[in-house]
């Protein structure tokens, strides 16, 4: 019985979704075009009585489209799901990757000494709470670049859980292993490489795995502001040409790619993962 | 009177109370000697501060008054002169049993190429009979006999001058026990390595010390008597008990446990710079002994204090 537990779940699971999608089409108004239009009819935007969400068949149509030619590029406003995807993935990468840079040695620090936590802990209550968004208008002044403030905007969101994490589990570190290291006269850099860094891995990897959460979830909001390109850029524009069978679509391609970010770092956790 | 390779002098540890209490004084001047080569135990109830020596000894604690001294220098911080093994391991649970061996004995030589690092530790992993794959395994992947093993292996290959074992059997069980015990004392008879250990067990520290150091109830605890163990090696665990004096020395160590060690309880008034009393059984019971830790000599068989 224990094994078939995960067949029994994905059977579940597809009926789930079998009724979800089900209810969904059925509360879908049916298009009927009846008679002739007037031009304003027409310029109105064709004879639907009322604009209504679009029903799974019409995104599903969409999605084949899109996913059939994801790369093409027909000008600024039109270019394919996965160039726009492309770009979030570049800025937010870039953005965390810095974040990363900066916060795991910050963090160490911080673990390590009790005067830099003391020094840094007001510092860092303050800044944690501002919403990223908050800083676009500061970013977009000083940097004069909307893409690069996006980028920032990724760094300033996704440095917090990295750098407290990474700060709590090097100060959490057993004091056996710190004895271990202080025994065998291991150097500031040796005991940094050998012990504290290997015990307090899995802490980190955690604060990197919800940093790139909050990193993906930020890119969709920051893109609707700056423009131009990105996943973020693109929902907008869709909701700007009233289609919404492409942003039904694009929102599910962002659950998507967050899924898979998510996922990549689960698996980066695991390998770092020590049992006592 | 020589000084003897490790000289423990008047040493106290006092921990100060929250604002402005009364401290609290776990041992004052406890005084001892260890020579080159020797097997010592020490014994007493917990939180007398034998773990507190010990790890004064290791360098990881700081005495509030007194000083050790090692091959006529002062001890102060950790080294690799010193050795650990501790009861809880202690190793690092991401590197298999071998890297755990290795990195110290690499930092020990730090100029052996890796071949040598990873020979020299595998001759002392297989001296604790962990070999064919089971060196590759993590700690969790060991039972706990075996992790002792390798934190056994690990210290004696870094050739300490000096080897300190926290109750190190105290959390395995007494078959287990037993066989490290053996090999214990198998490894130390090849080497001339100076051991200090804390133990609860009279009879481990029978089978394997020269000597067994035992303590007062804290607070202001002390080395109150060495016990010399004159039976002569090699000892084994079916035979010792057969030997004359094997029953003398324990019923003398768990009457202390179970009576003097709370009687002698409490403040020193008087000498403090005064060694432990040295307490000998079987032949050489009467003997004047010249002793190196200054004590005075003692002519009963069973030299007890006055004070029951």
């Amino acid at each position: 019985m224990l094994a078939s537990l995960n067949a029994r779940a994905l059977v579940l699971s597809l009926v789930l979704l079998a009724v979800f999608l089900g209810l969904w089409e059925a509360a879908s108004p049916k298009q009927n075009l009846s008679g002739e239009l007037t031009e304003y009819e027409l310029l109105m935007g064709g004879a639907e009585p009322k604009a209504a969400v679009p029903p799974p068949s019409a995104v599903i149509g969409k999605a084949w489209e899109e996913l059939s030619n994801p790369f093409y590029d027909a000008g600024p406003n039109d270019k394919g799901i996965g160039i726009q995807i492309g770009y979030s993935l570049y800025r937010v990468l870039t953005g965390y990757f810095l974040a990363a840079a900066l916060a795991i040695p910050i963090g160490f620090l911080i673990g390590m000494s009790p005067l830099m936590y003391k020094a840094l802990d007001p510092f860092i209550q303050v800044l944690r709470p501002i919403s990223p968004l908050a800083w676009m208008p500061l970013a977009l002044f000083v940097i004069q670049d909307s893409q690069a403030s996006a980028i920032f905007v990724i760094f300033i969101c996704s440095i917090w859980p990295m750098l407290i994490n990474t700060a709590f589990g090097v100060a959490g570190v057993r004091k056996d292993w710190v004895n271990v290291a202080r025994t065998h006269e291991l150097g500031a850099f040796k005991t940094a490489w050998i012990v504290i860094l290997p015990a307090a891995a899995p802490t980190i990897l955690t604060g990197m795995r919800i940093s790139i959460g909050i990193a993906w979830l930020v890119i969709v909001a920051a893109e609707m502001l700056v423009g131009g390109t990105g996943i973020g850029y693109y929902v907008w524009n869709e909701w700007n040409n009233l289609d919404l069978t492409s942003v039904v679509f694009s929102i599910l391609m962002i659950g998507l790619v967050g899924m898979l970010l998510d996922t990549a770092f689960a698996y980066c956790a695991r390998l770092v993962q020590y049992q006592e | 009177m020589s000084t003897p390779f490790l000289s423990v002098q008047n040493l106290t540890k006092r921990f100060q109370a929250p604002k402005g209490g009364e401290s609290l004084t776990v041992f004052e001047n406890v005084n001892l000697g260890i020579e080159k080569g020797e097997f010592v135990c020490i014994i007493g109830h917990s939180g007398c501060g034998k773990s507190t020596i010990l790890n004064i000894l290791a360098g990881l604690d700081e005495p509030s008054d007194g000083a050790v001294i090692m091959n006529g220098k002062e001890v102060s911080g950790p080294s690799l002169d010193r050795g650990i093994v501790f009861q809880n391991y202690s190793l690092l649970p991401w590197l298999s049993a071998l890297k755990n061996v290795t990195f110290a004995v690499q930092a020990r030589y730090k100029s052996w190429s890796k071949k040598q690092v990873h020979d020299h530790s595998m001759k002392y992993l297989e001296l604790v009979g962990l070999a064919g794959g089971a060196e590759l395994r993590k700690p969790s992947q060991l039972s706990g006999g075996m992790r002792q093993r390798v934190s056994i292996a690990r210290a004696f290959a870094i050739q300490p001058e000096l080897l300190l074992l926290d109750e190190p059997f105290g959390a395995l069980d007494a078959l287990t026990r037993g066989s490290i015990q053996d090999e214990l004392i198998r490894i130390w008879s090849g080497s001339d390595q100076t051991v200090f250990m804390i133990t609860h067990d009279v009879d481990e520290a029978i089978l394997l010390a020269d000597r067994i150091l035992l303590m007062t109830n804290g607070p202001y605890a002390r080395v109150a008597e060495s016990v010399q163990v004159e039976i002569e090696r090699p000892r084994e665990r079916a035979n010792i008990i057969h030997h004359p004096d094997y029953y003398d020395i324990r019923n003398h160590l768990v009457e202390f446990l179970a009576k003097r060690s709370r009687e002698l309880a409490g403040k020193q008034d008087g000498d403090t710079q005064a060694a432990p009393k040295i307490v000998r059984f079987g032949a050489n019971a009467g003997a004047e002994i010249s002793s190196e830790t200054g004590g005075k000599p003692d002519a009963r068989k069973r030299a007890v204090n006055n004070a029951d």
